[in-house]
């Protein structure tokens, strides 16, 4: 079952073409990463996906709502997880929490029982009353998941979730992201090349808006005939210019 | 319900900066002292407590332009609002959580200036009561220059146009500090924007004569309407292309 359908995507910003005819599907329950140097489109992409900006060809269907036709829709399915921490500084975590669980459109008891069950899942119980903008960045992108995820979302975006964070934090974030795969679909764009292979099911690189290839970490690696992702990755970029 | 938690957000994210408390209440009641100070050593008209309230009153809601601008640029800097926009809250609840509870808090400063002013030496009356209750409208205006500044500045432009030259224009142009006489041909200038009739609607309804009242809610109406319709538009386009 397809959880989400892209044909032919397109998004350009005056001369440049930032996602270029962009096909492709992501499986439900399945974590797929976008990987791409700057400027490949992905950013873009996920803006598209999440109804950020509207393509100027093409569609994609979420869940099956359309993000040209049934914006509404697609946002009563979806939760983001921007790149830059989003989270409101001013508010404790317990009240991000509920902020986002009550402008998604939860009941009150719902709210509290789905905060409740985030600071379970993210341990975020320790730092429950204190506010989020006196939080180290780990502690921030960890709540800024929990804050997409309290929404119950049917497919997550994370657009580069540890980006900036040192590798303790990166590798308990992976812990919560493995935690999640095959409860929901997630769709993740990333820099590290470990990180889309330890975390994957299946990975597209992107260059220039264009999809240059798509498959699991070990099949491109063998299309690539390289031993590491890492250099299949820059033969992939290099040969695809 | 969705705006009514959004709002309830706008509120906290205000009333817990100290420095928004410190400039919100404390420097308009600070200017009411210090011109108080002044008028019982030389006496001048303009400074008599029933004449001052008001203006500083109306002073004081300029800064519900930098706290509403303020927020909504930090917002859009750090993604906050970007994640938001994901979500199924709609531009009127944007709009409404982020206006409509710096009414409550425009009131709330009006009453602290008053009851300031009441110890100072005003007259207490009924009149009190309305011109605090008259905040309420006035401030859309200035609550709409706020969400139409945040949503094309950044925070570093929003402080400083909003902080700087948005409070200093609110205070030199109302005939708050000093006779608009004085400014010349400037006065006509100073006539054609909202803070003097703001002002003076304020004073009015304080003196209980209202005289050119009707005139005065003209001008400030006209302002709030054009304001709002403007930064709605601005608003809502920045929704669609961020």
């Amino acid at each position: 079952m397809d959880s989400v359908v892209i044909k032919g995507l397109t998004k350009k910003y005056k001369d440049i073409t930032a996602v270029n005819g962009l096909d492709l599907t992501v499986r439900k329950g399945e974590l797929f990463s976008l990987l791409g140097v700057n400027g490949a489109g992905k950013t873009t992409t996920i803006k598209m996906l999440s109804c950020l900006c509207e393509p100027d060809e093409g569609d994609a269907f979420l869940e099956g709502y359309s993000i040209v036709r049934e914006k509404q829709a697609v946002k009563t399915v979806i939760a983001v997880s921007p790149q830059e921490t989003a989270v409101a500084p001013n508010l404790t975590v317990k009240e991000n929490l509920e902020l986002m669980s009550g402008v998604c459109g939860s009941a009150k008891e719902k709210t509290v029982k789905k905060a409740t069950e985030m600071a379970e899942l993210f341990r975020l119980s320790e730092i429950w009353e204190k506010r989020a903008g006196r939080l180290s960045g780990g502690w921030q992108r960890r709540l800024s998941i929990a804050m997409a995820l309290i929404s119950e979302p049917k497919i997550l975006f994370l657009d580069e979730p540890t980006l900036g964070l040192d590798v303790i934090a990166r590798r308990e974030l992976w812990d919560v992201i493995n935690a999640l795969k095959g409860q929901i679909t997630i769709i993740l764009t990333t820099h590290y090349m470990e990180e889309a292979e330890s975390l994957s099911d299946r990975i597209a690189i992107m260059k220039s808006g264009r999809i240059l290839a798509v498959g699991t970490a070990d099949v491109i690696k063998a299309n690539a005939k390289t031993d590491s992702f890492e250099d299949a990755f820059v033969k992939i970029v290099r040969e695809g210019a | 319900m969705r705006k009514a938690v959004f709002a309830v957000r706008t509120a906290k994210e205000i009333l817990r900066d100290p420095l928004n408390i410190a400039f919100g209440l404390g420097f308009p009641i600070v200017i009411l002292v210090l011109l108080s100070v002044i008028q019982s050593n030389i006496p001048v008209e303009l400074f008599e407590i029933d004449s001052l309230a008001p203006g500083v009153t109306i002073f004081g809601l300029s800064f519900m332009t930098l706290f509403s601008a303020t927020l909504i640029s930090k917002d859009r800097q750090g993604a906050f609002l970007q994640r938001l926009f994901t979500t199924p809250l709609t531009a009127a609840d944007y709009i409404m959580g982020y206006t409509l509870p710096l009414l409550p808090i425009a009131f709330c400063q009006g009453i602290i200036c008053y009851a300031a002013a009441i110890i100072m030496g005003l007259k207490i009356s009924i009149n009190i009561l309305i011109a605090a209750l008259a905040i309420i409208p006035i401030s859309l205006f200035f609550t709409g220059l706020g969400l139409l500044c945040g949503s094309v500045l950044n925070d570093k432009q929003a402080g400083g146009i909003c902080g700087a030259l948005f409070t200093n224009l609110t205070a030199f142009l109302s005939g708050i500090w000093f006779d608009l006489d004085l400014l010349g041909d400037l006065k006509e200038f100073a006539f054609c924007l909202p803070f003097v009739h703001a002002v003076e609607i304020e004073r009015s309804i304080v003196s209980g004569n209202y005289d050119g009242f009707s005139a005065h809610v003209f001008w400030v109406a006209c302002y709030a309407v054009i304001v709002n319709i403007v930064s709605v538009c601005v608003f809502t386009k920045k929704m669609k292309c961020c």
